[in-house]
């Protein structure tokens, strides 16, 4: 699959940022999670939270620039039942009026009681998290792309958010707030091995046999027919030049640059925040934190652009391209 | 009604006409138009509903090319239509044509990625996504004589390879070709229920060639003898050809993925 890089600046900004956010309301459900460190201050609350705003903000608007027709981009509300990138964009939607509520009630702004701040943060939390596992299946939910057709497919979008999402808010503390990252700095290694590993099972499940062109034009050996045998091969494909179906679903990367830029995800998403993170725990954090965050991120977008680039088409078959 | 398209593999040549009227009546069809891109340029580009490709199946003796003309399957189940965001996609009741609204479209390219047929195409211009209507600016005219009221490709292919009806009428000529000839969809497994139907290459004949070398004329034993080297050599170069191209499929799948 073509990666455009509209997407992949998306999906990255918003699941860091909706990551970023459910963290902050998780930090308000439970205390104890900044235990070691001070607990959430409101200078850190009111940073996290429009840093988190803003980025989903521009994720929202970076998707619109890869659509051919932007100006009816205002119809993606109307099928909600059926299509994920409509329930995604009405999700995100609803989610400003419940986050911006939530931020001014934590932040003191409104006369609610401690009840229904925690109300609120458990909503943000959720609807955070169920915009981006909308955003996760509307890749996982193409039968048509057998790389992405796994549950796995929103784990990793789930996971990678939470784990972009925690080096930022790890930053903010490590900036704003005073020093120290407690329990967080903690459970932090943890999440990102969690992720490491749910995106190494992706990866195996990449490797898994796809179709044939046997199997996608019906002819030839396994042909329910039989009234031709053999391998099918591609004589020609109709056309001297590209096409929209070759330009947007055979993407060509070689095997060795696919290999190299998984090992920089390793390396950038995972690894080296870990190490920056042992490193912090002990120290000044606040330069090392924000590294730690940037190289998450641009751990992210490689990962995702691999997510992309990585996927085979089952149409490429009838350009006897491999699916 | 459940309209839709019988496709002949058997008697297909291959000659492109039917993606050729396609692109000529729908270009200033309900979905039209249907734009080049640089037609005259290097890399000539542009939109089809209907696209032709040419496969080899088996190997050489016993191998034929099959050509395989590809356009909507207007499936019962249509994946396309369930994953549009805007509405734009949708599937008629009355006879299941799946058709997109142009006025509705936003161009997100999200149907073309869920259709495993490759029947869909963004329209660089319009930034609109076009396909295959099954010409119902057509097949619905009463101005047109009864005759001609079909999609432009069913009424143009010179070897009556296509051919357009209802398969929901068991009597109606596309039931009868599909029971009779066994007619398939293709990759049904993927569960969105194609309409459209194949009809498989019929098994070819083996024409067994006169016995050899018994008597006749010096003229005939010459000519026996040199066809028979003749075979023998075209043999050998395909099995030598056939195992030169094996090792560049097994170089270039190791280089490239994707």
């Amino acid at each position: 699959m073509n990666p455009a890089f509209s997407v992949l600046v998306f999906t990255v900004a918003a699941g860091a940022g909706y990551g970023l956010l459910s963290w902050l309301a998780l930090l308000l459900l439970l205390p104890t999670l900044s235990q070691g460190a001070a607990p959430l201050g409101s200078g850190e609350l009111l940073t996290g939270g429009l840093l988190g705003l803003v980025l989903v903000t521009l994720g929202l608007l970076s998707s619109t620039l890869h659509l051919g027709n932007p100006k009816n981009a205002w119809r993606s509300f109307m099928r909600f039942r059926s299509s994920w990138l409509s329930r995604e964009a009405v999700c995100a939607v609803l989610f400003y009026p419940l986050a911006l509520l939530w931020l001014a009630a934590a932040l003191g702004w409104l006369p609610l009681g401690e009840g229904a701040v925690a109300a609120l943060s458990l909503l943000t939390l959720l609807l955070a998290q169920l915009i981006v596992f909308t955003t996760g299946m509307i890749y996982a939910c193409l039968k048509t792309i057998r790389h992405w057709h796994t549950p796995l497919t929103p784990v990793n979008y789930l996971m990678i958010g939470l784990c972009t999402g925690l080096l930022l808010l790890l930053a903010v503390r490590g900036l704003v707030g005073d020093a120290g990252i407690g329990r967080l700095g903690e459970i932090a290694p943890m999440l990102l091995a969690a992720g490491a590993i749910a995106k190494w099972l992706y990866f195996r499940h990449a490797r898994l046999p796809g179709k044939s062109l046997n199997d996608a034009t019906g002819l030839g050996d396994g042909a329910r027919s039989a009234s031709t045998a053999g391998r099918v091969r591609l004589l020609d494909q109709g056309h001297t030049a590209g096409t929209f179906l070759t330009d947007e679903f055979d993407y060509r990367v070689t095997l060795a640059r696919i290999a190299g830029l998984r090992l920089l995800v390793a390396a950038l998403l995972f690894a080296v925040p870990i190490l920056l993170l042992s490193s912090a725990g002990t120290g000044d954090g606040g330069g090392t934190l924000l590294l730690a965050a940037l190289a998450g991120l641009a751990g992210a977008l490689v990962e995702r652009w691999l997510f992309f680039a990585e996927a085979r088409h089952v149409v490429n078959l009838y350009h006897g391209r491999p699916a | 009604m459940k309209l839709g398209l019988v496709i002949d593999l058997d008697t297909c040549v291959g000659c492109q006409a039917c993606a050729v009227a396609c692109k000529q009546w729908n270009t200033s069809g309900t979905t039209g138009a249907l734009p080049d891109y640089q037609p005259y340029g290097a890399e000539p580009s542009g939109l089809w509903f209907n696209r032709v490709r040419h496969y080899e199946v088996g190997d050489f003796p016993a191998n034929r090319t099959v050509n395989f003309p590809l356009s909507c399957m207007h499936c019962e189940d249509a994946a396309c239509v369930d994953v549009c965001p805007t509405g734009a996609s949708y599937k008629r009741a009355e006879d299941g044509i799946v058709l997109i609204d142009q006025d509705k479209c936003m161009g997100c390219n999200y149907c073309s990625w869920a259709c495993p047929y490759g029947a869909r195409e963004l329209d660089r211009h319009s930034g609109t996504m076009k396909k295959c209507t099954l010409c119902v600016d057509r097949i619905y005219d009463t101005a047109l004589p009864a005759a001609e009221r079909q999609p432009a490709c069913v009424l143009t292919c010179p070897s009556h390879a296509r051919h357009f009806g209802d398969f929901d009428d068991p009597q109606s000529k596309v039931s009868q070709l599909v029971r009779e000839r066994q007619g398939e969809g293709l990759m049904e497994d993927l569960g969105y229920a194609p309409v459209n139907r194949y009809l498989p290459p019929r098994k070819s004949v083996q024409v067994p060639s006169a016995a050899r070398g018994e008597g006749g004329s010096l003229l005939d034993k010459l000519k026996g003898w040199l066809g028979r080297q003749n075979r023998a050599a075209a043999g050998e170069s395909a099995k030598q050809s056939a195992s030169e191209s094996a090792d560049v499929s097994a170089s270039g799948s190791g280089e490239t993925e994707a």
